[in-house]
């Protein structure tokens, strides 16, 4: 969604006021210039507001790199809007650039003729020199086509805070992003009363910091309001959302949610396994901060002792789950297949991000889902979900539970890093309205035999050591069904290679049937899967918008896929699968239902723009 | 009304052995090993359910299979891991881990130096046959130099790991030693290992009867094992020999074997110490063997640490104690949150003093 005007710029005694449909404001400087925390903010406060929000934080690989250089440059792009968006926006309209190397690395996703506000004071020779300029941009005329805002923004600083004598230089430097924020908050007409309630929460107890971050806070803001250099200012209005009660989520926070929300309405203690690995990390960070709940998080010595670990608490009757991304699940590889073999439930989650090997770990990527399907020895059936956007990681991690306890087996749980870490709201659901996973552990000895099966699910029954008279071994060398006796005979190996995955397959059954947005059948239907969703969606709605019959499918269930996936591709003259990989689900699709689609495919460690896919879009219809 | 009591049988040894044949080589150690697990599991004083053996892949690790209890035979190195998840979730489980010098000191030395690191509560069997069985003879990492092998025709050219050296690297707060022959020894080191809170270590040497069959004859051949074995007893000075007449002293930071007799008296031997916090005297007795010491059998070490689930239940009840017990509502809500009560109006009228939202 563009900057659309809703209407003629009023005049007001301060200057005009635009209502924009939506603006996306991108936020870019050093990694130590608090990019995070005032993109933050202005998120949130957003959002109370009521516009519909939609976030991408880009975080370099490096902790700190040297301050001023562009592998330093840290990124964080916010859409706001008054209606319903999807994604954090193709190309922000704004650009804040706290220093040269901001301005260098972010200035070719700038939108053409968009607004560019920069600090001034930090554009010296020797940071124009860190970010190899030849000469100075704000001086020549390299942004002739964009709309240069300079705010000598150090000095006016370091003047709000002139009062506060116990602050240096360094430590009133360090409020800039505030200055910077309570400007935008003025340009955007937002209230200051969020931030200012965050700083008092989260500073109470260094009242000088939170004094002058109060007051760098409120100067930006009364600068912009004082002086002549912003005429315009614009307001963005409400979303129109059914009433509740809602909440900014990240993709990582809505599957912690998820998991605890299982564990504790089973009456389940909630185990977690991990190894600390990007950008999975912040799910052990949150869940060991969770001990008041039966959540158990074992932070293990490597990968493979972490899903380890997984299944042996699975076989304890824990709700169980190890978390990673592409890397580790290499590592996990031959564990999974035990899991699979013991037929235990447990979630394996991998959020990911761009590869092969140590690839670009802050970048997103959704290029597993072969590695998941298919990367271990044998015939090795696993179950494969992938959330669709940061609240979906809610619903899809309760779903991973309960399909891994129905079948007796592990599921894989593909997130990626762009879910990870962009957030949207979340309306809050009432705990009591969710169902809970039911969860039954056989304690009756007679006729029991450990790999017996249900008529229905072919799970065999879940028995947590302990229950008396039921004592049995269970191994990874193959077995005779039923008994569980070690086997290699051709008959029992057969049966077992079949049985294991007709028992991924029959989950067909008790998952949802594919819908589609848009017309039943029709010219074009796009395909895609996990965080994909919100360029698709929204590409699809502007090519209906333009009268194109094209329709969009997102899959959540990847193994086995939903019943009436086949039947419903037929429906269309072309499918067309979007995917950040090479082609992996279209690998699938095309085996299973002898198809040959379309194929959209970007490997740059960043999203789809909704111009490329609509691009892609008119060249098929 | 007066309950009826109904009597539990004890357990007794065939309470133990499952119904599968087993199928180690006429003449392994690992025979004597089960037999002697068998033999004291029924007085472990617990019921049979609540005891689990968990094993990588190895000769040693066909071992839950012949064990009427729990368990699983895992895949290679890493039955520590899947017995530390189990017993997070399960404290109350008796866990062993059945292991082997390939499986738990070559790809599994990782797992095994952790979990005594963690010291969860959990026993580790180490069965050291100085070779790899299961896979038809290629050394392992406790084979000697210079032994000739399948994929060392020339001799091997490592060092070799000394297990229980490791194990006291690792920070271990129960380490044995015993001998797959030795019964009524190895019956006292596993009741032993059981009762001790944390991870106990235990290295039996196991003789490989088809691929190292010589490894161990040192301290099983009638003949010499007398003179190659120093039992370990804490609080008692450190005598061995055939007619008891040889000890071991401390000359400075060095031990040396003595004769006794001639002036030298028990008084001045080592006194075997294995409660000591401090591993010193544990580490110099790990590294005795022949030819110049005899091998000490028994425990090396056993000291009190707090267990791995302990602390992490502990941490548990704090946080419950702190913050109450888990609420989903308070949950979903520890964020910033508003509230939509009825369509919009826009914006926030140019003022900053105005509420949030509407």
């Amino acid at each position: 969604m563009s900057e659309t005007s809703i209407g003629p710029a009023a005049e007001t005694s301060q200057g005009f006021l635009e209502e924009l449909e939506s603006v996306a404001i991108r936020f870019a400087g050093d990694s130590g210039d608090g990019i995070q925390s005032v993109g933050t903010q202005f998120t949130n406060t957003s959002a109370v507001l009521g516009n519909d929000i939609s976030t991408f934080p880009d975080f370099p690989a490096e902790i700190r790199a040297p301050a001023g250089t562009l592998a330093g440059v840290s990124g964080f792009q916010v859409n706001i809007s008054s209606s319903d968006i999807h994604t954090p926006g193709d190309a922000p309209q704004v650009l804040v650039a706290f220093n040269p190397a901001a301005l260098k690395a972010n200035l070719p996703d700038l939108e053409k003729g968009g607004t560019i506000i920069i600090n001034r004071d930090e554009f010296t020779p020797g940071n124009l020199k860190k970010a190899n300029y030849a000469t100075n941009p704000i001086e020549d005329d390299s942004l002739a086509r964009y709309r240069v805002l300079q705010v000598p923004l150090t000095t006016l600083n370091r003047h709000a805070l002139a009062e506060m004598e116990g602050l240096g230089a360094k430590d009133k430097d360090r409020c800039r992003n505030f200055f910077a924020l309570g400007l935008i908050f003025w340009m955007y007409d937002r209230s200051l009363d969020t931030t200012l309630q965050w700083i008092e929460d989260k500073f109470g107890k260094k009242p000088e910091v939170a004094k002058a971050n109060t007051t760098s806070l409120k100067a930006g803001y009364f600068y912009g309001e004082t002086t002549e250099t912003f005429r315009t200012r614009y307001r963005v209005g409400k979303f129109d959302v059914p009433p509740g009660v809602y909440r900014k989520i990240t993709g990582n926070e809505a599957a912690v949610l998820g998991w605890v929300t299982a564990a504790h309405k089973a009456e389940k203690t909630l185990f977690y396994g991990s190894y600390p690995i990007t950008p999975a990390s912040d799910i052990l960070h949150e869940l060991a901060a969770l001990k008041n709940f039966d959540v158990r998080t074992f932070q293990a010595e490597d990968e493979i002792a972490a899903i380890g670990a997984t299944i042996g608490a699975a076989f304890g009757g824990a709700l169980a789950l190890t978390g990673t991304s592409g890397p580790g699940i290499c590592l996990k590889s031959e564990a999974m297949n035990l899991a699979i073999v013991l037929e235990l439930p447990l979630v394996v989650a991998d959020v990911q991000r761009g590869g092969p090997s140590t690839g670009l770990p802050t970048k997103t990527e959704q290029s597993d889902l072969l590695q998941v399907m298919f990367g271990r020895n044998g015939e090795s059936p696993i179950v494969v979900i992938a959330p669709c956007s940061p609240a979906d990681c809610f619903t899809m991690a309760i779903e991973s539970m309960r399909l891994a306890v129905r079948a007796m087996t592990p599921v894989v749980y593909l997130s990626d890093g762009y879910l990870a870490n962009s957030s949207e709201p979340w309306r809050i659901p009432d705990p009591d309205d969710i169902p809970a996973i039911e969860v039954e552990h056989r304690t009756d000895p007679e006729h029991f035999a450990p790999y017996l099966r249900d008529e229905v699910t072919l799970g065999r029954p879940w028995v947590v050591p302990g229950t008396p008279k039921m004592e049995h071994r269970i191994g990874g060398l193959e077995k005779q069904d039923g008994t569980g006796n070690v086997s290699y005979s051709a008959h029992d190996h057969d049966h077992m290679v079949k049985l294991r995955a007709e028992k991924v397959q029959r989950l067909q059954n008790t998952i949802p049937e594919q819908t589609v947005f848009g017309p039943e059948q029709g010219d074009l239907l796009v395909i895609g899967w996990g965080g994909t969703y919100g360029s698709l969606r929204s590409a699809v709605a502007a090519a209906q918008a333009k009268g194109h019959s094209v329709a969009h499918a997102h899959i959540r269930y990847l193994n086995p896929f939903p019943r009436n996936l086949g039947s419903l591709m037929s429906r269309y003259k072309q499918v067309l699968v979007a995917e950040l990989n090479l082609g992996q689900l279209a690998l699938l699709i095309n085996g299973k239902f002898g198809m040959k689609v379309q194929q959209l495919n970007k490997v740059e460690g960043r999203p789809f723009k909704i111009s490329e896919v609509l691009r892609k879009i008119e060249e098929l219809v | 009304m007066s309950e009826q009591v109904i009597p539990v049988p004890a357990l007794t040894r065939k309470d133990f052995v499952s119904d599968q044949e087993v199928r180690w080589c006429p003449g392994c150690g690992d025979y004597a090993i089960l037999a002697q697990m068998q033999r004291i599991a029924p007085e472990l004083g617990l019921p049979r359910e609540k005891i689990v053996f968990i094993s990588g892949i190895g000769c040693s690790s066909r071992f839950p299979y012949y064990m009427n209890t729990y368990g699983i035979h895992s895949i290679h190195g890493r039955a520590p891991t899947l017995a530390t998840g189990l017993n997070i979730v399960d404290p109350e489980l008796q866990i062993w881990v059945v292991t082997g010098d390939g499986d738990g000191l070559s790809i599994g030395g990782n797992h095994l130096v952790h979990c005594v690191r963690r010291n969860v509560n959990l026993n580790i069997l180490l069965f050291n046959n100085r070779i790899y069985g299961l896979t038809k003879g290629q050394y392992s990492p406790t084979s000697l130099p210079g032994h000739r092998t399948k994929s060392s025709p020339m001799g091997s050219i490592e060092q070799s790991f000394n297990p229980i050296s490791v194990a006291l690297g690792a920070e271990g707060t129960f380490i044995a030693r015993t001998v797959d022959v030795y019964a009524k020894h190895m019956g006292e080191i596993l009741r032993q290992s059981a009762k001790h809170q944390g991870t106990s270590f235990v290295e039996i040497y196991q003789n490989c009867i088809i691929f190292n069959q010589h490894a161990w004859e040192h301290v099983t051949d009638a003949q010499v094992r007398d003179d190659n074995v120093l039992y370990l007893e804490h609080g008692k000075p450190m005598v061995f020999g055939k007619n008891r007449d040889k000890g071991i002293r401390l000359v400075g930071l060095t031990p040396e074997v003595v004769a006794l007799g001639d002036g030298i008296t028990e008084d001045d031997l080592l006194v075997h110490d294995a409660h000591a916090e401090d591993p010193t005297l544990a580490w110099m007795l790990s590294r005795m063997e022949p030819p110049h010491f005899p091998v000490p059998i028994g425990i090396f070490r056993s000291i009190q640490k707090p267990t791995y689930a302990d602390m992490l239940l502990k941490q548990g009840e704090a946080a419950r104690a702190k913050r109450g017990a888990g609420d989903l509502r308070k949950l979903f809500r520890d964020a910033d949150t508003w509230e939509i009560t009825e369509l919009a109006e826009v914006g926030a009228a140019g003022s900053n003093g105005g509420g949030n939202g509407r």
